[in-house]
């Protein structure tokens, strides 16, 4: 009898079981639809720097290694199999997947690899590499066979390998790129999950599955429509059903209205964002010029008061130095509270400020603060500064430009304190850390200054490949950059996803930049 | 009459030089330009020698001059140029865009005329009435909503009540006429609402007008019965401004339905015009500014003739 009940439970608990099992099961079929707020204006990775890019065209890509998304920053690979570093860290070799073809059938080797990078790192004429500073410790790469791929840097460089997993990375073919190095700029042609259909201008991006993907049995959608939407009409679209998400982030108001509107048809994912927002004071213009008057404006922000209440309202959240928090190299709580600007004793911040102004004979201080003419977080993280500075007696004049005259504004110095911004696909100090190095060796660097101080830590934390050292030295950086406040952090992005509770398989990652090849999204339904 | 035509024909070339040599001065005068947006306006530590390379492929390190003269070349035959932006064919990247703005204009039109026309006339019959009264609401109504408010409020109430909205993408309307229209009904409505109410407006005072004219008196006095007293002769000499403003109002729709296009996410001239503004996209918006400036004239010049073949005291010479 007992056994017989035992049996019986157990059956029923299976029979309870296996729906919850069957949900996850990935489903085959569908097309995803999902809005983008902006149009690339071509389709070549190596040159594109935007979010607008990497949503409707990544899927057609692969690069050698990538994120796994749902366990950020763990990188695994994707045209690599496996990989290994040499005891010096200056040789890294690819083992890469055999039976891979690009979208036109023909196979992928090695020279593909070696032709992209090498595109990327000595772009030939014509052709523009975003991020060929990136790459210039690559001193060669060889080829000793069809699957392996060997790079041979100059120096040790912390960033990598996590770096060989930057989405921007795309593998094209290399015979293509021998007839015409231009030839990705309006041709597309990967290795990825889903094959090129077709691109109405002004209107959607179309990929269509692609059969002879290298992962068996994926990708699991039948294609995905990348559809050109900007603002509230995306928030609409989502909410009528017309697409299942938006992928770079919506605001607290957008979240709520959705979550009222849809209930359990919608699923909110939330995440930490590698972006932020900081205020470059150019040093180049009176009185900016004195570490005194900046280091005081930076004193006067309540960056631990203001994080609760401009959550509410805007995508920001976290409070941190020049890194994420939370990363496993950011500063922590306790020795951030140690750098100036982020003291939980905020009249006494203020206090400290005030006398340094009067030191500087500026104690009635006048500026204007350059901001981009974009919602959120901008206009709100604006208008705060504004306010925190008034609490120290000074009076700013909001200016709020479209991007291209505010571009334009802080490149050419045109400004005197900027609404500036830092975004990155991955946490890794050689690039959050570009902001804050010497304006001849950043473009960046909108302070327009040159610290050789600040250089040579970024270059000592660039070849430093012992962790232990390495968070040491961004702590000197850190204390330093925030000690001359040339350029100072203000609050983290915090990153809302509110999509169709149908679609499954994406997960949310700290930057907007990955986990959108699609290769393991599916349609629940 | 000829001559007349000729004349009007060829006084549209400085018109449009003008035109042409104003947008390029004031577009160079904005700061910023296409190449630092295009690599920098995300983040991107990008070199100044990209930059510049980037520009002198571009063109946009030439001299003011040469670009200028360059640009009325290609207008000269018809060559709009190449998106600075895109690099794709200007004259391509328009013609995706005006089917749908095309259309959204007809509509509009047809709108406005089939319930402006009818109303306005309901209102001039039934002048100080209860019903011309409604009528002369509804229509201020119209003229003080501004059309992208009334679209977004028409999306709200989509989905308020059945949880709906308008496709995001167009189909053409002979591809798909259902779907066409599912999309595209809504800002048609939208923009002909107000559209309807100027028609009205304008059908109503000119025909008040024309009522009271002696041939109308001579009309009804001979027994003429009203219906043909106000179609066979009020409505024809009523209608002159009528049409000026459904025709001038048409050619505002082509491009300058800028938010109306983003409420509903059109993929048409108004939201190419703002994107190629926002991109500092030169080529583009000079392109733009020079197609909808062609087209204003070249609609003006329609309703005149249009006049003159309707009134035939209206003679040109």
């Amino acid at each position: 009898m007992k056994a017989r009940i035992l049996v019986i439970g157990a059956a029923t608990a299976a029979l309870l079981a296996t729906p919850a099992l069957a949900a996850d099961q990935p489903k085959r079929g569908g097309i995803l639809n999902f809005a983008v707020e902006a149009e690339p204006p071509n389709y070549d990775c190596h040159a594109a720097t935007s979010f607008a890019f990497i949503h409707p065209v990544r899927p057609h890509y692969s690069t050698l290694l990538k994120f796994d998304a749902p366990n950020y920053p763990k990188i695994k690979g994707d045209l690599a199999e496996s990989w290994s570093v040499s005891a010096d860290n200056l040789t890294y070799t690819f083992k890469l997947r055999t039976g891979v073809k690009f979208h036109d059938g023909s196979a992928f080797s090695s020279e593909d690899v070696k032709v992209s990078y090498e595109r990327i790192i000595n772009p030939p004429p014509g052709v523009v590499s975003a991020r060929k500073a990136s790459y210039d410790d690559i001193a060669s790469i060889d080829t000793p066979d069809a699957q392996t791929v060997v790079f041979h840097l100059k120096a040790p460089n912390a960033a990598m390998p996590a770096q060989f997993a930057s989405p921007w990375d795309c593998i094209y073919s290399a015979a293509k790129l021998k007839m015409d190095p231009k030839f990705p700029e309006k041709n597309v042609l990967g290795t990825g999950p889903f094959k090129f259909k077709d691109y109405v201008k002004g209107g959607y991006w179309e990929g269509v599955r692609f059969d002879g993907y290298f992962e068996k049995g994926k990708p699991y959608l039948d294609g995905y429509k990348a559809i050109f939407i900007k603002g509230a009409a995306a928030i609409n679209a989502i909410q009528g059903g017309q697409i299942a998400a938006e992928f770079r982030g919506q605001s607290p108001s957008d979240r709520d209205q959705l979550v009222k509107a849809l209930g359990p048809k919608i699923k909110v994912e939330e995440s930490p964002w590698i972006c932020n927002l900081v205020v470059a004071f150019n040093a180049e213009k009176k009185p900016f010029d004195d570490p005194r008057v900046r280091r005081a404006l930076s004193l006067a922000i309540d960056r631990w008061g203001g994080s609760a209440p401009l959550s509410k309202i805007a995508i920001v959240g976290p409070v941190g130095g020049l890194l994420r928090p939370g990363y496993s190299l950011a500063a922590s709580q306790a020795e951030l509270e140690k750098m100036p600007g982020f003291s939980h004793d905020i009249k006494a911040s203020r206090e400290e400020a005030k006398k340094l102004l009067k030191e500087a004979g500026v104690s009635n201080l006048k500026f204007k603060l350059t901001n981009r003419n974009v919602p959120n977080p901008y206009t709100p993280v604006g208008v705060y500064l504004i306010d925190q500075w008034r609490q120290i007696g000074v009076q700013v004049e909001h200016e709020q430009l479209e991007t291209s005259p505010y571009i334009a504004a802080l490149s050419s110095g045109n400004y005197q304190a900027g609404l500036d911004f830092n975004c990155d696909y991955m946490d890794e100090p050689n690039l959050q850390l570009i902001k804050y190095i010497s304006a001849d060796k950043s473009s960046i660097n909108y302070g327009h200054y040159n610290d050789r101080v600040l250089d040579d830590l970024y270059e000592k934390q660039k070849r430093s490949t012992d962790p232990v050292q390495r968070a040491k030295l961004l702590r000197e950086f850190e204390t330093r950059a925030l000690t001359e406040a040339y350029t100072v952090p203000t609050i983290w992005w915090h990153r809302i996803i509110a999509h169709s509770a149908a679609l499954k398989g994406w997960s949310i990652t700290p930057s907007h930049y990955l986990g959108q090849d699609l290769t393991d999204v599916w349609l629940d339904q | 009459m000829l001559a007349y035509v000729v004349h009007r024909l060829l006084l549209m070339i400085p018109t449009l030089l003008g035109v042409a040599v104003l947008v390029f001065l004031l577009l160079r005068v904005m700061p910023g330009d296409v190449v630092e947006l295009k690599l920098k306006a995300d983040g991107a530590d990008v070199s100044a020698e990209t930059l510049k390379a980037e520009r002198q492929r571009l063109g946009l390190d030439k001299p003011m001059a040469s670009q200028l003269a360059d640009w009325l070349t290609g207008l000269a035959t018809l060559d709009f140029g190449t998106s600075m932006w895109t690099e794709d064919r200007v004259s391509h990247e328009v013609a995706i865009r005006l089917q749908l703005s095309i259309e959204v204009a007809i509509l509009a039109a047809l709108v406005a005329v089939a319930i402006g026309i009818p109303f306005g006339i309901l209102a001039a019959l039934y002048r100080n009435t209860w019903i011309d009264q409604a009528i002369r609401i509804v229509a201020f109504a119209g003229l003080a909503t501004p059309s992208f408010w009334l679209g977004m409020l028409v999306i709200l109430g989509l989905l308020a009540l059945f949880e709906w909205s308008p496709p995001v993408t167009f189909t053409p309307f002979f591809q798909d006429p259902v779907a066409n229209l599912m999309q595209l009904i809504w800002p048609a409505l939208a923009v002909g609402y107000r559209y309807s109410a100027m028609v009205t407006r304008m059908t109503r005072s000119t025909l008040l007008e024309v009522l009271q004219e002696d041939y109308i008196r001579t009309a009804r006095a001979k027994g003429v019965s009203e219906r043909m007293v106000v179609l066979r002769h009020a409505m024809r000499n009523a209608m002159l401004p009528v049409i000026t403003v459904v025709g001038l109002e048409f050619a505002f729709l082509i491009g300058g339905l800028v938010v109306t296009e983003q409420v509903f996410n059109l993929n048409g001239i108004g939201k190419l015009f703002v994107d190629a503004t926002l991109h500092a996209d030169y080529t583009m918006v000079q392109a733009l500014v020079m197609l909808v400036a062609g087209f204003f004239i070249l609609v003006n010049f329609c309703v005149d003739m249009l006049y003159a073949v309707l009134d035939p005291r209206v003679r040109y010479r």
